[in-house]
This record gives C-alpha cells, sequence and structure tokens, in this order.
C-alpha cells in the first residue's frame, strides 16, 4: 500500500464516521456547530496520531492478554496531555472544547486503529494512518456540525445569516441522527460512484 | 512478535506502562501549572472587569469572601478614588442541566445588578451555553434590574425573565446563581452597616 492511500483510505474508503460508523458517541454529541465538530476533530487528530505511532512502537513488548488496557492507558495519557496543554496554552479554545476532551479517551476510533492498524504496522505507517482517519472524522464533523448549524441555529461557523431560533431539532440529539443519516446516504452515494 | 501472556509479564507490562504514563504526565502537570492558573487568573480579572462600573484598585488582590447559608462566596471589591463603586460576586447553582454552574454577577453601590459574565458552566452547547453573552443576549435582561424588587425567575414560573428557548432548566440556573449572588451581597451590606 502506498503511503499516499494510507492517508486518503481514512477519508474516503474507509472514514471512521460515515463508512466505519466507528465513533459516533462524540460524532452525536459535539456537532451542534461546525467550530465544535472541526475543534473536536482536530484534537482527536492529534492524539490519533501519536497514540497511533507510540503503539506502534511498543506493541511488541506487550502481551496479548493486557493488550486493549495497556492501549487504554497510553490514549489516556496522550489526551490528558492535549489537555493540559490546550487548557494552559489555548484557553480560549478550550473554554469552548474543554467539555468534549476528556470524551476523546473513550473514542473508538483511536482504540479501534491502535488494535486493528497501529499494533501490526510500522511506526511511519501507523503516523499517516492516525493522520488519515483523524482527518476522515474531522471532515465528517465539520459536515455534520454545520448542516446542523445551519439548519439548527440558522449560521454557518458562528455567523448569523437568519434571525429567530431556525428548526430547534437539529440542535438536539434527535436532529443529530437525522442529519447523520441523510449524509451518510449521500457520501456512501458518491463513493461508489467513484469506485 | 507479542511476549507470552503469562502472569509476571501481565504485570510487568501493566506496571511500566501505567509508570510512565503517570510520569510523563507528572512532568506534564509541573510544566503547565503556572501557565493554567495564569489563565484562569486572566480570565477571573477578564469577567471583573466586564462586570462592574470602572475601578482603579486591583480587585482581584482585594478578595474577600461571605458566608452565605454556609458557603463561602468569593467577593471582588471594584473602588474608584476611594470609594466603594461595586462587588464582583462568583456565585454558582448546581440547578443547571450539566451540572454546576459559575458565573460572575458585579452590583453597583446601590443593588442594581451591573452586568454578569459567565465563567464556567456544562450546559448543552447550542442550547443551554447561550447563557452566555457571545451565544445569546439572555444574560442581558439581568443587566440593571435590582433583585430586591424584581423577581428573578423565568416566566413560566411567574417571573420577569424571559427564558432561552428549550433551555429553560439552565435559565433557571442562571437566575439561582444571579439570586445566590445577591444572598452574598446583601450579607456585605449587613457586615457594612454592623461596622458603622
Amino acid at each position: 500500500m502506498s503511503k499516499l492511500s494510507i492517508v486518503t483510505k481514512g477519508i474516503i474508503k474507509e472514514n471512521p464516521i460515515l463508512v466505519l460508523l466507528l465513533g459516533t458517541c462524540p460524532t452525536l454529541g459535539t456537532t451542534t456547530s461546525a467550530i465544535n465538530g472541526m475543534g473536536m476533530g482536530l484534537a482527536t487528530t492529534a492524539v490519533l496520531i501519536l497514540s497511533n505511532m507510540f503503539i506502534s512502537m511498543i506493541a511488541g513488548y506487550i502481551p496479548a492478554k493486557v493488550r486493549i488496557p495497556s492501549y487504554i492507558v497510553v490514549i489516556a495519557a496522550f489526551v490528558t496531555i492535549v489537555q493540559f496543554i490546550m487548557q494552559a496554552y489555548m484557553p480560549s479554545l478550550y473554554a469552548t472544547l474543554g467539555l468534549f476532551i476528556p470524551l476523546i479517551v473513550v473514542n473508538c476510533i483511536v482504540l479501534g486503529r491502535a488494535e486493528a492498524f497501529a499494533s501490526k504496522n510500522n511506526v511511519l505507517d501507523s503516523g499517516l494512518d492516525g493522520l488519515g482517519m483523524g482527518l476522515g472524522f474531522t471532515c465528517a464533523l465539520t459536515v455534520l456540525g454545520l448542516v446542523r448549524e445551519i439548519l439548527g441555529s440558522g449560521s454557518a461557523f458562528g455567523h448569523k445569516f437568519i434571525d429567530g431560533d431556525g428548526i430547534l431539532i437539529f440542535v438536539l440529539a434527535p436532529g443529530a441522527f437525522i442529519a447523520l443519516a441523510y449524509i451518510m446516504v449521500l457520501f456512501n452515494k458518491f463513493k461508489s460512484k467513484i469506485s | 512478535m507479542a511476549k507470552e501472556s503469562n502472569f509476571k509479564n501481565m504485570t510487568l507490562c501493566m506496571f511500566v506502562i501505567c509508570f510512565a504514563a503517570s510520569a510523563l504526565l507528572s512532568v506534564v502537570y509541573v510544566i503547565t501549572k503556572d501557565p493554567i492558573e495564569q489563565a484562569n487568573i486572566a480570565k477571573t480579572n477578564s469577567s471583573i472587569a466586564i462586570v462592574v462600573p470602572e475601578f482603579d484598585n486591583r480587585p482581584s488582590e482585594e478578595m474577600f469572601t461571605v458566608n452565605v447559608a454556609g458557603k463561602e462566596v468569593n467577593v471582588y471589591p471594584a473602588v474608584k478614588d476611594g470609594k466603594t463603586v461595586g462587588y464582583a460576586i462568583e456565585s454558582s447553582s448546581n440547578k443547571g442541566f450539566g451540572g454546576k454552574m459559575t458565573i460572575m454577577v458585579g452590583f453597583s453601590e446601590d443593588g442594581k445588578i451591573y452586568n454578569t459574565s459567565v465563567i464556567s458552566h456544562a450546559e448543552t452547547p447550542g442550547l443551554g451555553d447561550k447563557i452566555d453573552k457571545k451565544k445569546s443576549g439572555f444574560s442581558l435582561q439581568f443587566n440593571g434590574m435590582d433583585p430586591a424588587t424584581a423577581d428573578i425567575s423565568v416566566k413560566k414560573d411567574g417571573g420577569e425573565i424571559d427564558a432561552i428557548t428549550a433551555s429553560t432548566i439552565s435559565s433557571r440556573a442562571f437566575c439561582d446563581a444571579v439570586l445566590n449572588a445577591y444572598a452574598a451581597f446583601k450579607e456585605i451590606k449587613k457586615e457594612e452597616s454592623c461596622n458603622e
């Protein structure tokens, strides 16, 4: 597999949200606006790259039966580091995203990629896989957040273009399911056309 | 190839990983501790500057606490030309939809609410987080109200506050936090009149 295809498969062919359907909990929870979705996606990407590379380094030394707890400790450590750094040097970003950062630990994508890819591949490939998956996650979250923000609050990336409240259900949990389902249908139609 | 899963290997592996992770975390914690504190102080200072009339002292250094119903409440006095012009009161409510909500409420000397500012909350993004001025004008309606005469509660409960659409609980919690701050303000006034 070429290096480029490792990155791009995470964005289209194996998009973690729209194709693999992993990490649906943070997806539905954080995408009330495009900015929130994008921030969550980028924070997850940072953790994914770090944890993937580190896990591919240590995978050879870990006995099979304690694999999952070991990976979780590694992931949790990286998430906490990201949280500390964000809190210290980017307080305004932390104010909007702080709530969601600890959620990255329980994101299935991070553990899923550690188990399915990083533990079987070398450090560089694992890092690229983390980057691709992270970008795929970020794109899906930003699009979903944008759709929900436009329909739900009548604004895009925080800029209001309609007065009033919009279709409130799209800001609430049921709207997340509806919007995700439609985006998934369109995405998979598009995907089957190009392949 | 992965190591054999016997007791010794597994224990050792978990020990090393947990030890390394905690060591790394403690290093990062020590490095980021000061910047985080600085950021928090800067945040408190900027909320104080928003919620009280113009002052020329350093409220965060003259902070004192008052006891309201068994709880210590932080109060930051704002002084200009030697005269107290208002109090910024850090107040919280546990009635929020997502738990604790902390806000800064500024009172001018006559007991009217000068301004409010949200310090931290865990309300639903896109709904309850409209208590924040950046998201909606909800909190602006408190400005200039006098809790002694006005009924600080949402209209659904018979009060004068327009609740945020679909976020009555967050709106109620905000009112609750404002009332808690007012209780602290009354306490300050009581102590002042005792001292005179």
